[in-house]
């Protein structure tokens, strides 16, 4: 179980890594998308891994739970990294029709004589 | 509990989703909305300063729930002055933003402008670490939307960069979080601060962990190197309104690390000692640098305001570093005044390049009232660079005074007086090349054709106000220097009180 979660979230990290370093905007976007993939999985296993037990602590707070509050908190997460994808989805477009370039970085494309101009 | 304390949230956030959606039709009616919402603001930060000269800290149980179990906000006297600081910077810009037309060049600005300030004004006040990043979020989203405000390719990309950057350090947030809570189990700052001190240093990498990626999330938003190189781009590109208003952007991260590391990761902690001071102080000499080399190479005037930005990041790390209530109150003087320079800054340069047109440095035809936007942008400038008469050299010597841990010192004075000197001679070619070589060009263009495109238009009162306001602020905090750093003193007494913060958070002494 522990295996496979670390495992789950080691994968989606580094394939989120990956993809960022492209440095184009659709494989940032699927990037970061996966990060917070990794990053929803990590904040689920800080509250240690149990499976099939309530939230909640019996009459005597001595019995097996699991942590509810690590799933608030992914639920959280998940709200806001889905609304930043989206936004991040629009200013990428936004950007490609105005430039007709899809490059995260600056310097690439932009010349000295452009540079000088502006 | 007093209510009012979470006024400088509430206040934004009604107004912004009215004015996006009731005023959107009307540019005369936001804008009369939006400048009496911030001025409301600022009413309501000059009344939770004076609460909180008291010294006494006041915690607002959201719901009423008790603290380790519900969120809280904390109001001391260093959230107060923080949440003061952004309504005056928010209330100059914003008069800016209208004077000049910015706010008309595009949609929403009024609305995304509430929220960015609901965003700021929340990070500042809250006492619980992921309730700050739900506004570092909501601050983030926002800034997003200004920074792309009006549109344009070059402000397109660095907006995409800029936004891509920051979701990774939002990810990266998230992963300290929950390495924090793995660890400590819990997420209030003050119970953190208790937690943390009962762990032992053998059982301490993982927390030592958290350590350092929460302070590398939030190096990024005061970027620091290694992780500075998306300011220049966005600070740059931005409108310059919105770049002005991100002067306080910045000081939210150096904030955040004078937050959490003294009171959570505190120097009195066994295991976590040490640990960001170490890291913090290199990284700032190194910002240093990047800023006087960026001011030294910059082409165009916005990248080397922004670089001179960079810059005074660093002097305010260098003195962060240290973690002491003396280097505090130093940093805390120099980041009151460097707020302000870089807005003034930006905020007379959006003057200038809207009259050239372009913003390169080169000479071009001489506008109209070249020498008052020359001797504006002189005061700027000799405010960002720290020469005296203002604030900013006092802020350099008080940052210079508390720096005399023998190992730290010669490092310490080296870079902040050597970049002190390259942003001297930055600005100072800026500035000659500008404002002195241009006067000469001007018959040259009148022999020319008839057809000359018109002057532009000589800047109104109202366009000039904002930022002889922010010079104006220079100025009293440099007369007021004595009584500002008394009140700073006791701030930073009042932040390496951790009891004192814990006490009232959570009504147990430190040890209980």
């Amino acid at each position: 179980m522990e295996l496979v979660v670390a495992s789950s979230v080691a994968a989606l990290t580094a394939g989120g890594v990956y993809l960022i370093l492209r440095m184009r905007a659709f494989a940032v976007i699927v990037g970061l998308a996966l990060l917070s993939y990794a990053v929803n999985v990590f904040i689920f296993a800080s509250g240690r891994l149990v499976v099939n037990e309530p939230p909640i602590l019996d009459k005597y707070g001595d019995g097996i739970y699991t942590d509810p509050l690590p799933q608030a908190l992914v639920l959280t997460a998940i709200v806001i990294s889905f609304g930043m994808t989206a936004v991040l989805v629009m200013i990428a477009l936004g950007s490609y029709l105005e430039s007709g370039d899809d490059r995260i970085d600056l310097d690439g494309p932009r010349t000295d004589a452009e540079d000088g101009a502006q | 509990m007093n209510h009012w304390i979470i006024a400088p949230v509430i206040l934004p956030a009604m107004l912004a989703p009215l004015i996006g959606f009731v005023m959107r039709h009307d540019i005369s009616l936001a804008r009369a909305a939006s400048v009496t919402g911030t001025i409301f603001l600022a009413a309501i930060s000059v009344g939770l300063l004076i609460l909180a000269t008291s010294g006494e800290t006041h915690v607002y149980k959201l719901g009423d729930w008790e603290a380790p179990y519900g969120i809280v906000l904390v109001l001391d006297r260093l959230s107060a002055l923080m949440v003061f600081l952004t309504s005056l910077l928010a209330l100059i810009v914003l008069i800016h933003a209208i004077a000049t037309g910015w706010d008309n060049r595009g949609r929403h600005f009024h609305a995304l402008f509430q929220f960015q300030l609901m965003g700021i004004c929340g990070a500042f006040l809250t006492g619980d670490v992921f309730n700050l990043f739900v506004f570092f979020e909501v601050l983030l989203i926002a800034s997003y939307g200004l920074m792309i405000h009006s549109g344009g390719k070059a402000r397109l990309q660095a907006g995409l960069q800029y936004v891509v950057i920051n979701l990774a350090g939002s990810t990266l947030f998230l992963f300290a979080l929950g390495t924090l809570y793995a660890t400590t189990g819990t997420l209030n700052i003050a119970h953190l601060a208790v937690r943390l001190a009962e762990i032992p240093v053998e059982d301490a990498a993982l927390v030592r962990v958290a350590t350092m990626l929460l302070m590398i999330v939030f190096a990024v938003k005061a970027a620091l190197f290694p992780v500075q190189f998306w300011l220049p781009g966005t600070y740059a590109n931005a409108p310059a309104p919105v770049a002005a208003l991100f002067a306080i952007m910045t000081k939210v991260g150096a904030y955040a690390i004078l937050r959490v590391h003294t009171l959570a990761f505190g120097p009195e902690i066994a295991a976590t000692e040490g640990v960001a001071g170490s890291w913090l102080f290199p990284a700032a000499i190194v910002t240093i640098a990047i800023g006087a080399v960026g001011v030294l190479g910059a082409r165009r005037l916005m990248p080397l305001i922004a670089f001179s930005v960079v810059g005074s990041m660093g002097t305010l790390m260098i003195a962060i570093s240290a973690f002491t209530p003396e280097a505090t109150t130093a940093a805390l003087y120099y980041l009151v005044h460097s707020t302000f320079a870089a807005a003034a800054l930006f905020l007379i340069a959006d003057l200038v390049v809207t009259r050239r047109e372009v913003d390169g440095l080169a000479a071009m035809p001489v506008t109209q009232q070249n020498g008052l936007f020359a001797a504006l942008f002189f005061a700027a400038a000799i405010g960002m660079a720290g020469m005296p008469p203002l604030s900013g050299f006092l802020g350099k010597l008080f940052v210079l005074d508390v720096m005399r841990d023998p190992a730290e010192l010669p490092w310490a004075w080296t870079a902040i007086l050597a970049g002190s000197l390259f942003t001297i001679v930055g600005f100072a070619r800026a500035g000659s090349v500008l404002f002195w070589k241009s006067t000469a060009t001007p018959a040259a263009v009148l022999a020319g054709d008839e057809v000359a495109a018109p002057m532009p238009p000589a800047a109104r009162p109202m366009e000039l106000a904002p930022s002889m306001a922010a010079l104006a602020l220079l100025v009293l905090l440099s007369l007021l220097a004595g009584p500002a750093a008394g009140y700073l003193e006791r701030t930073s007494a009042q932040l390496f009180d951790r009891a004192g913060y814990v006490g009232a958070v959570l009504g147990t002494d430190l040890e209980g």
